[in-house]
């Protein structure tokens, strides 16, 4: 009897994916934990658990792009599934907020209580006497070193430009795939994967010219923390984007997705819009001013 | 549009009737595997009663150490150890799973749907969570000692944690990651799997402050996570987000730590005020009060949640704006609060009430949990926080609003729902008896704390001065009998599971009103394969 997708929601029956994703996260973490008090084991199973995860990903997401593909996923069951990404997004958003809220807090009000501003002054006095506020900084006991920052208008506006042509390319792949052009979304799909790694070949060059060149390290001080932390986590989420990328432009190749239903596209199309965007503030907030 | 349920496995097209018991025989298959929203409430519900016995039996070694002044059970670093887990268990562990379990069971049969939006993903949030506890107990057992810088990880204290450090950081991003995933199913649920005519202003309060609950913990969950990470990488990876002379400042992570911590508090309770909600119209025989006055307070509520953090860190050395700008944002917050307290009362009167379990559970919440708000109120005076921070007055106030208010709640719930869970009835004197004890023991335990605190007595210290011996002494015997009484929970609890001879009506109870009291008792294995059509709200009973 062949099933009735459009109106009926799927339940899906037991799935061991969920169990196996715990057992690699917290071989992976307890792992990374142990790894970090310096046991030489942990090193090791840490990757255990990061491959026991992506085993669970394959698996996981195999099974649901398989009954994607079967039409077992109504209307409203797309509709879970958009609901649910975009609140992962906003989840991701907010974890962003967190290092912006950081580098904001501290420019505004930490390293001008340090240099004696407001009710800053007998800090200032007693324990960090003659720093004057500036930014960057190294704060006031110049920890790290002294460093030189990248200026905004070299590889970071470069990257800019990247990302903005990679917004556009994959807008152009998803205009290409509601008109059924399959050559062309594969096309603009492999052009914005190029230009999503292309983005993060550019930030690792930039890393390494960092650390040799401008002395600039994740140890400098305060600016050090925030500038590669944002730039840090910015550029995992790039390149878990790109991954992302791949995996569509193969389903592509092999002609999945409608014109009318392609959950999976859009979301991995949304998500790269938010890496975009998160990418426009670091330029302003930490490349710039 | 119908939602029929379809399982393609098994080759045929449920109709809506005769599949009740599709449930999975072997062991594992139902409780490894399962995508089921009812076992995956009972998943949850079980492992919070676990965590809160074992963060129970924290608080008896703290307690025990308190009875009298002077050192004499535990070194006071195991001590803080103590006071530290019992905090992180009882937040993490206790009450907030209990109420994703309470979620997982209620809301798709409140709503009229055949299950949780996304099922797999509902067991992996789940289990996440014993994973990540067991990461977290086992610290105790590490040569450092398990964290003993409180559960609010204050840096530059909890950055000379030895070995167990990252293991707890690492639990906490999990618990981030179970919490995040649980809420954005149950944000999934709600959204798109009401039943047709289930309209937005007409769901039950329940279902309501869970959406606004899970709304909170989708905003400050990754915020945790943000503050953990920077903590990690200070003490690992030679950032200075909290080193002073690198530039950070530590009282940045009690503003980061306190942006989540504060909708944290109303993550545990605001599925309270649901249940509160549900329980008083059913055993006042009358409609709520003011469901729309109920369902704008609770946005409020969260709303405020977000922009009075600082209340935590009057003494932390604020500029007098901010600390001014942080107590009237905070004193703003009883205004919403008052409105459902006042809603509750006037549910209650002229009602034709009857007193059961549940009901006793309700009122005590609101009596219990208002001096909690109240004493709230008074810590809200920058002026007077001085006076009162770092105090036990802090900890009475906190345990106010948290053991009589969420866990009364918790309690109020599991006897409102555990017969239809079930399909049998609980003892109704039993269950009286527990609340009686429950609601005498708590007072003894917490009351006399408000009087030390005022008195000066510091909290996370394992001796005092002489002075404050009596108090303490009632404290922790309440203490004592409070942690004792709940074992009749547990008693009450399985043996109406497993003896009770008494079988539960649809209805359960007289008054009872809602799309979950039209299922059997106990429900089908999955709730609604054919979705109702609500013609109005069912807790309005405007019919
Ligand atoms: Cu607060």
């Amino acid at each position: 009897m062949a099933t009735h997708a459009e109106n009926s929601y799927y339940v899906p029956h037991g799935s061991k994916w969920p169990i196996v994703g715990s057992l690699g996260m917290i071989t992976m973490l307890a792992s990374a934990a142990g790894w970090m008090n310096g046991s030489a084991t942990a090193q090791w199973t840490f990757w255990l658990g990061a491959a026991i995860l992506i085993f669970m990903l394959f698996g996981w997401f195999g099974t649901v792009i398989r009954e994607s593909e079967a039409g077992m996923y109504s209307e409203q069951v797309s509709g879970s599934f958009r609901l649910s990404m975009s609140w992962f997004i906003f989840s991701e958003v907010m974890f962003f907020a967190v290092f912006f809220g950081a580098l904001f807090y501290v420019r505004a009000l930490v390293i001008p209580w340090l240099g004696g501003e407001g009710t800053g002054a007998s800090t200032n006095e007693f324990l960090w006497q003659g720093y004057t506020p500036a930014w960057p900084t190294s704060g006031p006991a110049n920890v790290g070193g002294d460093f030189q920052t990248i200026p905004a208008f070299g590889i970071p506006f470069l990257n800019t430009l990247i990302l903005l042509t990679s917004g556009l390319t994959v807008t152009l792949a998803h205009h290409a795939l509601k008109k059924e052009h399959r050559n062309q979304l594969v096309l603009w799909l492999a052009a914005t994967v190029a230009l999503g790694f292309t983005f993060v070949y550019f930030q690792v060059y930039e890393y390494h010219e960092a650390y040799t060149q401008l002395g600039l390290t994740l140890g400098s001080g305060i600016y050090g923390a925030t500038f590669f932390m944002l730039t840090g986590f910015h550029g995992m989420h790039v390149t878990l984007g790109a991954i992302m990328l791949v995996v569509i432009m193969i389903r592509s190749m092999k002609g999945h997705f409608k014109p009318d239903n392609h959950f999976a596209f859009e979301a991995v199309a949304w998500y790269w819009h938010f890496v975009d965007v998160v990418w426009l503030g670091l330029f302003v907030f930490v490349y710039i001013l | 549009m119908s939602t029929e349920v379809i399982h393609p496995d098994t080759h045929h097209v449920d109709d809506g009737h005769d599949h009740g018991d599709h449930k999975p025989s072997n062991f594992l298959d139902r409780w490894l595997f399962t995508t089921n929203h009812k076992d995956i409430g009972t998943l949850y519900l079980i492992f919070s009663l676990t965590m809160f016995f074992i963060g129970g039996s924290m608080a008896m070694v703290i307690r025990a150490e308190l009875f009298m002044p002077g050192l004499q059970l535990v070194e006071p670093d195991f001590f803080n150890q103590m006071t530290t887990m019992h905090a992180l268990i009882m937040v993490f562990g206790a009450v907030m799973p209990a109420w994703v379990g309470f979620a997982n069971w209620l809301i798709p049969m409140m709503i009229g749907a055949p299950d949780m939006a996304l099922p797999r993903m509902n067991n992996w949030s789940f289990w996440i969570l014993p994973f990540a506890f067991t990461m977290l107990l086992s610290t105790l057992f590490m040569d450092s000692g398990g964290p003993a810088a409180g559960w609010t990880l204050y840096p530059p204290l909890v950055l000379q944690t030895g070995t167990s450090f990252a293991f707890v950081v690492f639990a906490v991003h999990m618990m981030g990651v179970s919490s995040i995933m649980g809420s954005i199913n149950i944000i999934a649920t709600i959204f798109n799997m009401r039943a047709p005519g289930m309209r937005l202003l007409r769901m039950p309060m329940f279902v309501w402050t869970w959406l606004i609950t899970a709304f909170l913990l989708i905003a400050v969950m990754p915020v945790l996570a943000g503050a953990v990470t920077m903590l990690l990488t200070d003490h690992f990876f030679s950032t200075n987000f909290f080193n002073a002379a690198g530039g950070g400042d530590p009282v940045m992570f009690q503003h980061i730590f306190w942006f989540f911590g504060h909708p944290e508090v109303y993550i545990m309770i605001l599925p309270a005020f649901g249940v509160i909600s549900e329980i008083l119209p059913t055993f006042s025989r009358k409609p709520l009060f003011g469901y729309g006055s109920m369902v704008y307070a609770t946005a409020t509520i969260a709303f405020l949640s977000f922009i009075v953090w600082a209340h935590h860190m009057f003494t932390v050395g604020m500029p007098l704006q901010g600390e001014l700008y942080f107590m009237y944002a905070t004193m703003l917050i009883s205004v919403p609060t008052g409105v459902k307290v006042f809603n509750w009362v006037s549910t209650m009167w002229q009602g034709s009430m009857t007193f059961e379990t549940p009901m006793l559970f309700a009122i005590g919440f609101v009596v219990l949990f208002t001096i909690g708000g109240l004493s709230g109120l008074m810590l809200a005076i920058t002026a007077a926080d001085f006076q009162y921070h770092d105090t036990y007055f802090v900890v009475a106030h906190f345990h106010y609003v948290l053991v009589p208010g969420s866990v009364f709640a918790l309690m109020a719930a599991t006897y409102y729902w555990l017969p239809k869970f079930t399909g049998n009835m609980y003892s109704e004197k039993w269950g009286k008896i527990h609340f009686w004890s429950s609601a005498i023991f708590v007072n003894v335990l917490f009351f006399p704390q408000h009087y030390l605190g005022l008195a000066g007595m510091p909290r996370r210290i394992p001796d005092y001065s002489p002075q404050f011996a009596d108090f303490n002494m009632i404290s922790s015997l309440g203490g004592f009998a409070f942690g004792a009484t709940q074992l009749i929970f547990v008693g009450v609890v399985l043996h109406c599971a497993y003896r009770s001879k008494v079988k539960a009506t649809p209805e359960v109870w007289e008054g009872s009103r809602g799309l979950e009291w039209t299922l059997d008792s106990p429900p089908a294995y999955h709730s609604f394969n054919t979705p109702p059509v609500v013609t109005h709200n069912a807790l309005s009973r405007a019919d």
